[in-house]
């Protein structure tokens, strides 16, 4: 990273002064700004309950689905807020995708149909589209050699690490431009975890990819941009380098070291 | 000494659950049996294939029987289920799915006042709405009487099934860029079919032993009829006016019926309990686990 030039990267996501509210008491995240970069991992970091799956969940409009949730301020992809009244939420979640913190196979589908969901449920049935897709989202997964010879197979039948797989390459089944995830290697084992890490590394060559991880080996590991919060606020973002090298704030530095020591 | 005080509690619990449960069962059985011995005798070919006619075949012998009650109470039954099914599983989804949609309020007050109505006000109401205005008794009036008493039985399990779905499969189905409505009907149903499954036979059986919603709708035919806006016969108001009749040639045929009816209402619940067997192991993968791949 250290050896690539210092060209300012491409602004995929930004979000400016970005407030989510529960039951109208609790702020989950407070007036949060800040870009995340084309073709970059982005790691959100911080102690728990600070307010990094409520940030997470606001870039694609999850939140939506929480009547107790109200989201202020503006999220950004290529410049168009996302919470624009005009603006169809499928569409946004369609370009933003997610992976969650426990793998979420559709218990009730195949592994063909879980990769194929997001496309057949929109009424796409061709059968060689369906193939193709299915075929490059789980290669790109990193599942496709495990899967190839069962997948007619129910999704829930994986062992944990793959169904983790499984869900990222529902994810890249219908072409996002962004994918966010939510601590995606926590209930993995640490064999799954690296598969899942170097996934990460191939993945971003396509996507732009946020993932929340309370994991800072991860975070240094993964991202190449790094924000700590703290109690619902940005404390500081930096390349991950500078961040966890040559902090500026007394609060990041306080963390890393209570959380190194 | 402390160990063998629990052992004795722990064996005084059991005593208790045992006896109470026989209490439960065992009249349960002596109904059944009861209802076993006392109609077997009447069940005969002619009881299945002949109509019931006027109460003098039955007193001189010549064939007589529940055909009419028999294929009444499936075709009455099952157009209630046609009409109970989509109102009740689409108020159990606004119910569940979309809580905070205005409709929801009236819906779920329909579906409480409904399910706290007694059965002769369904048959009712059934008479206002489609005798009075039809002209006359009908089998299709009876399905009514009889969808109003599944409907809200239909709409409450299957609200409470759908609010044991795992939260995640509505999330994931956003986060796939699918429109609300597509996860629910795509997504969060299909999951949650076993269990709605299990609700909608649990009214059709509750529905299929109703006598009193039929009296003033479907209203009784001593002969079989396919034609649903006559009067039909069904098998629990049937009976009912064999068992209050003055011929005991007659009650003997209603303790037959009782065995059509127990029968009818347990092969509901046993061909139910396959299918929703199936379902279940479907959904938790079982059929792939039950034979591992050897890689
Ligand atoms: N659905 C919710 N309703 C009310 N409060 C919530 C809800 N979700 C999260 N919170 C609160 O918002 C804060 C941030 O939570 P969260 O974003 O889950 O933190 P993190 O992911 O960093 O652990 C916490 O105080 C949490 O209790
Ligand atoms: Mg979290």
């Amino acid at each position: 990273m250290s050896s690539e030039k210092q060209t300012n990267p491409e602004i995929r996501m930004e979000t400016l002064g970005l407030t989510v509210t529960y039951n109208k008491t609790v702020q989950g995240v407070k007036g949060v700004s800040m870009p995340m970069y084309n073709n970059k991992v982005t790691a959100f970091i911080g102690p728990s309950g600070c307010g990094k799956t409520t940030f997470l969940r606001s870039l694609n409009r999850m939140h939506d689905l929480l009547p107790e949730a109200e989201v202020e301020g503006k999220a950004l992809l290529d410049g168009e807020d996302i919470y624009d009244p005009r603006i169809d939420p499928v569409v946004i979640r369609r370009k933003i995708g997610m992976v969650f913190q426990k793998p979420t196979p559709f218990p009730t589908r195949s592994i063909y149909d879980n990769v194929a969901a997001g496309l057949q449920l929109v009424g796409i049935k061709k059968k060689d589209v369906l193939d193709g897709v299915v075929e490059r989202a789980l290669r790109d997964a990193a599942l496709w050699d495990e899967v190839k010879d069962r997948l007619r197979s129910p999704g829930g039948s994986l062992s944990g690490g793959q169904q983790q797989r499984l869900s990222i390459a529902r994810a890249l089944a219908v072409e996002p431009e962004v994918i966010l995830m939510d601590e995606p290697t926590s209930s993995l084992d640490p064999m799954s975890t690296t598969k899942i890490e170097e996934l990460i590394q191939e993945l971003k060559k396509q996507v732009t990819i946020v993932i929340v991880t309370h994991n800072m080996q991860q975070a240094q590991r993964v991202s190449d941009y790094t924000a700590f919060f703290y109690v619902g606020e940005l404390v500081e973002f930096s390349p991950t380098s500078v961040l966890f090298n040559n902090p500026t704030e007394e609060r990041t530095k306080e963390y890393l070291q209570g959380a190194f020591s | 000494m402390n160990l063998q005080l629990r052992y004795a509690r722990d064996r005084v619990m059991l005593i208790g659950i045992v006896g109470l449960t026989l209490l439960v069962v065992v009249p349960l059985f002596l109904i059944i049996g009861y209802v076993i011995v006392n109609g077997i005798g009447g069940l005969n070919w002619n009881f299945f294939t002949q109509e019931l006619g006027s109460p003098s075949r039955a007193m001189l012998g010549r064939p007589t029987g529940l055909v009419a009650a028999i294929v009444g109470t499936i075709i009455i039954d099952l157009i209630a289920l046609a009409f109970a099914l989509p109102f009740g599983i689409a108020s159990g989804i606004m119910m569940s799915e979309y809580p905070e949609h205005p409709f929801t309020p009236v819906s779920r007050i329909m579906v409480s006042t409904l399910n706290g109505m007694p059965a002769v006000l369904m048959g009712l109401m059934a008479y206002a709405l489609v005798v009075k205005n039809t002209g006359g008794f009908s089998a299709l009036a009876g399905s009514v009487a009889l969808a109003f008493v599944m409907t809200p039985i239909i709409a409450r399990s299957t609200e409470s099934v759908l609010r044991i779905t795992p939260w995640s499969l509505r999330e994931v189905g956003l986060s796939l860029g699918l429109p609300r409505w597509k996860v629910t009907l795509s997504l969060v149903l299909p999951a949650a079919r076993p269990g709605i499954v299990t609700g909608v036979l649990i009214a059709f059986a509750r529905a299929a032993g109703e006598a009193a919603p039929l009296m003033l709708t479907s209203f009784g035919n001593n002969f079989l009829t396919f034609n649903v806006r006559s009067p039909m016969d069904t098998l629990p108001q049937r009976l009912y006016s064999l068992a209050i009749s003055p011929y005991k040639e007659w009650h003997a045929m209603g303790w037959g019926g009782a065995i059509i009816l127990l029968l009818f209402v347990m092969i509901t619940f046993f061909v139910g309990r396959v299918v929703v067997d199936r379902m279940e192991k479907r959904a938790l993968g079982l059929q792939a686990m039950d034979k591992p791949k050897k890689n």
